[in-house]
């Protein structure tokens, strides 16, 4: 194939398109199949048949449209209705009803506006609305047009220039500029050079990765191979969780599509660029995210982090040059290299430009994914498009960024969503999960969790991570089993003081970031649990054993 | 060193060469029943080879392994470690490190509950324990007569559906106790849901 | 072969030093102490006990001194008060976290550990204590593995595969339930792979691998690593 050919093949699939008048779009992720979103789908398929109306409506078969709580979701365009918790009996009256008589099913759509108003769908623009497996509809969304523009018009310095113009910065949690660290690459002139796309998703609570990988894998691609051509890469890599067996399947079958029509492997486009990608299955640790665990993980050893300098822009993968990035991160890419940097750099808030998917879940009305533009508030996030929490609970604590993140009470609901603000807080950006948490939770039992999660996937090479953390439990499991003591305050906070300084990697380096905002905001609840071994939300039965007992 | 001497000759233990590729041999390349020459192996070796023999394609193996076996006893490492040429306590430790890999034979039936924070915060603790009370079984065990075992995992993906259980590979969301200890008893029974 | 030259200041001391070095390596050349633990000269630097931590100026961080390469300009801190209080953590971390006790232990009065606790002034532990209770596993003809001392600092799995060329020794599972295993986990006399050469005990910082029956100030022998590798053939 040749660039002109991707242009020609998105007209010819535009034109097959424009030829249907309904297109009913099945979100068949894996938030929907256990709902029997294949079935749904099957239903819809044989209704059309049954009405006869093949040639004027198209089925098909999408990734995630954003509603996960009430799936299995179905989007019938145009008009984008949004239709809920739909079962094959309701799929033949919709194809009836819908389709063949033009009017929507009202009691069956979805009921929440507001879900989707504050949004801003960049990265997840086609999510729901392609075939996750077919190239050809995401070629005709203008997929791989930014690929062919940098191979035919852009140098490989053309195109980190643009990524710097856009301020891009990493979505996978600490948010480095991404223009420096293609720069930092491109610079390290030695071969082979290698790129990690990380989607080892480990935050429990977060999807925002998988859903991404599901609904538009060929996005993750073009962005990878957009980076291999500016920092003239050779090999990729696609970190992924083996607990993810939809996602890996349909990056699979992209990686195959996109090889079979030369878009990954040799003289990609019949040009001289040249760059292979393969996947890398994780196997369950949650520290193989980990910048340089990843590469431990992806050569094949155990999933050990390694001190930095040096960096792994300059010694990475088998000591050659590397560039690890989030997938979201490369997802933005193209539209960055189709719409110019300075077009993103307009979106979202001045220090933080773009969007950012999140994973929104917990005590809240309207759980799934979301993606906003940076600089929006948390109490946007919940009480507008999560809808705030249900059954007339009060809310507690929102938390956000994964085990590694904080909860921040209600009195920090106006602070908006960016690097700095959460960082300033106690929180993190994380991967990218916000978890409502309501009076029925109790706040030591929550940071006690997270502890609980560390510890458990905590690798163990370094000592203030294993054991420091591990003391840490201890304290929590002394004070919520009734024999707490006033000091374990201080020793908490200075145990967790201790952590973020001298631990080896980000693991440990935030893993205390739960205990000291819980401290901070919710410190009352502390005193409680040690002084009147009371707990307010009647988590904590404060049965402790003999040997705890005799501290 | 002439107490060393003793010690090592009174030991029984063979430490020449041709001795200690005898004890190789005994030890870590017994052809167990799991490793006869049956389908599986060859799928195994095809998978191995694919990846050309590469040591850094020892994770795509292991999850092979597990996917045809449904787990890895110390028979498959050895044969892994052989065939990617790799240390044993390389593989092992590898195997070892990952959450992943059973490396023990689970049960005929295995619920695996999510405990990911958005599970977590929806009750999901308290289901687990209500099915180690009613199963007597301990999380990570398999039950005496083989037939059940209970995992946990962190995180599932299935996070906007919390509760979420997967029962033998089939995802339950929103799940209670009532409805998970009723399928598990159903599948025992030996019923299809 | 050029090597390029750098001047760096550590602590009050200006030194010259070839590039490609690491802070610790220039500081010992130099006479300068910085307590640590898991690094061997000869063995990688895996920057894991976190003892040699220092601080750079101008960073907000602390840098494993261990593996961070000097560079022009630099100037090190060794010593401040905030270094001293987590290395005595660390210590104090590193001797509850199993069965650490040094009257009943081979290495007492041979151990880094103990050395160290005494250096840094060390004089109780504030952590309560695991107390451990692995099986020894002494069937081997020789070496005994007791791995109630065993701080994880994984000199042996390192000396064993890159100076011995072995890896007969690895790490199993993670976290605090980390073990070092041989072979398949296997008891030591049905390791295959092992050579019995001795070099984890001689490595070994404290008292987790020994020669039975041999004292331990004739087994140590920690410039080993360096011995051979710096005498191997390119």
């Amino acid at each position: 194939m040749k660039p002109a050919d991707i242009i020609h093949l998105a007209e010819t699939e535009l034109d097959a398109q424009r030829s249907y008048k309904h297109r009913i779009n099945v979100c068949c992720s894996s938030g929907c199949i256990p709902f029997g979103a294949l079935k749904v789908l099957k239903a819809f398929e044989d209704a059309v048949k049954e009405f006869g109306v093949q040639k004027e409506c198209k089925v098909a078969r999408t990734g995630c449209i954003g509603t996960c709580s009430v799936g299995p979701a179905v989007m019938i365009e145009p008009g984008n209705y949004l239709y809920q918790s739909v079962t094959p009996e309701k799929a033949r009256e919709i194809v009836r009803d819908h389709v063949v008589l033009g009017l929507p099913v009202k009691d069956m759509l979805y009921g929440s506006k507001a879900y989707f108003e504050k949004q801003h769908r960049l990265v997840m623009k086609n999510a729901g609305k392609i075939d996750p497996y077919r190239i050809e509809d995401y070629i005709a969304a203008g997929g791989y047009s930014a690929l062919v523009k940098c191979l035919i018009k852009m140098s490989p310095k053309d195109v980190i220039d643009e990524v710097w113009l856009s301020g891009l910065r990493g979505r996978g949690g600490a948010g480095f500029k991404i223009g420096q660290k293609w720069t930092f690459v491109a610079r390290a002139h030695r071969s082979p050079k290698y790129i990690v796309a990380n989607l080892d998703e480990g935050d429990p609570g977060v999807f925002a990765n998988r859903t991404l990988a599901e609904a538009d894998p060929h996005a993750i691609l073009e962005g990878m191979l957009i980076a291999a051509y500016a920092t003239e890469a050779n090999k990729g890599y696609i970190y992924i969780r083996a607990e993810y067996p939809l996602a890996v399947d349909t990056l699979k079958k992209a990686i195959d599509k996109a090889k079979a029509m030369n878009l990954i492997g040799q003289n990609i486009l019949e040009t001289s660029f040249s760059f292979d990608i393969e996947l890398r299955l994780g196997a369950g640790a949650f520290v193989a995210g980990e910048e340089t665990a990843i590469l431990a993980s992806v050569e094949g050893n155990r999933a050990n982090p390694r001190p930095r300098p040096p960096y792994p822009a300059a010694s990475g993968l088998w000591k050659s040059p590397t560039l690890i990035d989030n997938v979201e991160t490369l997802a933005n890419i193209p539209q960055i290299i189709s719409h110019g940097g300075l077009w993103f750099s307009k979106i979202g808030s001045p220090t933080c430009s773009g969007t950012k998917c999140f994973s929104l879940t917990g005590k809240v009305n309207n759980p799934g994914l979301i993606e906003v533009p940076m600089g929006i508030t948390l109490k946007e996030v919940i009480y507008d498009i999560g809808g705030g929490v249900p059954d007339n609970k009060k809310f507690k604590a929102v938390l956000v960024g994964g085990p590694s993140g904080g909860c921040l009470p209600d009195t920090m609901l106006d602070l908006p969503i960016d690097y700095e603000s959460l960082t300033k807080a106690g929180a993190i950006m994380g991967s990218g999960g916000i978890v409502v948490i309501d009076e029925d939770s109790c706040m030591v039992d929550t940071a006690k969790f997270f502890i609980d999660f560390c510890v458990e996937e905590s690798c163990g090479k370094c000592t203030p991570c294993r054991v420091g953390l591990h003391k840490i439990q201890e304290t929590y499991a002394r004070i919520i089993g009734g024999v707490g003591k006033p000091e374990d305050i201080q020793f908490l906070r200075s145990s967790c003081g201790y952590i973020q300084e001298a631990s080896l990697c980000g693991l440990g380096q935030t893993a205390p970031n739960p205990v000291l905002t819980t401290m901070r905001y919710f410190g009352n609840e502390y005193n409680e649990h040690i002084l009147q071994k009371k707990c307010a939300a009647g988590k904590c039965s404060f049965k402790h054993n003999v040997k705890e007992a005799e501290i | 060193m002439a107490l060393l001497y003793f010690i090592y000759k009174n030991r029984s233990v063979p430490y020449s060469v041709v001795q200690r590729k005898a004890l190789f041999k005994a030890e870590n390349r017994r052809d167990s029943e799991m490793l006869k020459e049956d389908n599986r192996k060859v799928m195994l070796e095809k998978t191995i080879k694919e990846h050309q023999y590469q040591a850094s394609s020892l994770l795509e193996i292991l999850h092979k392994t597990q996917e045809l076996y449904g787990y890895i006893n110390k028979d498959l490492l050895s044969f892994v470690a052989e065939s990617l040429k790799l240390p044993p306590s390389h593989v092992y430790g590898v195997a070892a490190f990952y959450n992943y890999f059973r490396l023990k034979q689970p049960g005929e039936h295995v619920v695996t509950t999510c405990l990911g924070t958005a599970c977590y915060v929806k009750g999901a603790e308290e289901i687990i324990s209500a099915v180690e009370k009613e199963f007597k079984v301990q999380r990570g065990n398999t039950t005496a007569d083989g037939r059940l075992s209970v995992f946990i995992t962190r995180c599932i993906g299935a996070c906007a559906m919390a509760p979420s259980i997967v029962v033998d590979d089939e995802v339950i969301g929103k799940a209670t106790k009532e409805i998970i200890i009723e399928r598990i008893k159903l599948l025992l029974e030996g019923k299809k849901p | 072969m050029t090597t390029k030259t750098v001047s760096l200041k550590i602590d009050e001391h200006e030194i010259t030093a070839q590039e490609g070095k690491s802070i610790l390596e220039t500081a010992i050349e130099n006479g300068i102490d910085i307590p640590h633990l898991c690094f061997l000269a000869g063995l990688t630097k895996t920057g894991a006990c976190r003892l040699c931590i220092v601080e750079l100026k101008g960073q907000a961080k602390l840098f494993a001194s261990c593996s961070t390469p000097i560079s022009d300009g630099m100037e090190v801190i060794t010593n401040s008060e905030k270094l001293k209080a987590y290395r005595k953590n660390t210590i104090q971390l590193l001797l509850s976290e199993r069965t650490h006790v040094c009257s009943v232990c081979v290495a007492n009065k041979n151990c880094e550990l103990q050395a160290l606790a005494d250096k840094l002034g060390v004089e109780h532990v504030a952590f309560e204590r695991e107390w451990t209770s692995e099986n020894v596993d002494s069937s081997h003809p020789f070496l005994v593995i007791d791995r109630n001392r065993c701080i994880l600092c994984t000199r042996c799995v390192r000396v064993c595969d890159e100076i011995e060329g072995v890896h007969a020794l690895d790490l199993k599972l993670r976290g605090k339930d980390s073990q070092i295993i041989v072979d398949f986990d296997d008891s030591w006399d049905k390791a295959a792979s092992c050579t019995s050469c001795r070099k984890c005990a001689k490595v070994c910082p404290v008292g987790a691998i020994y020669v039975e029956g041999e004292p331990l100030s004739e087994t140590k022998d920690t410039g080993i690593a360096d011995f051979v590798l710096s005498r191997r053939k390119k």
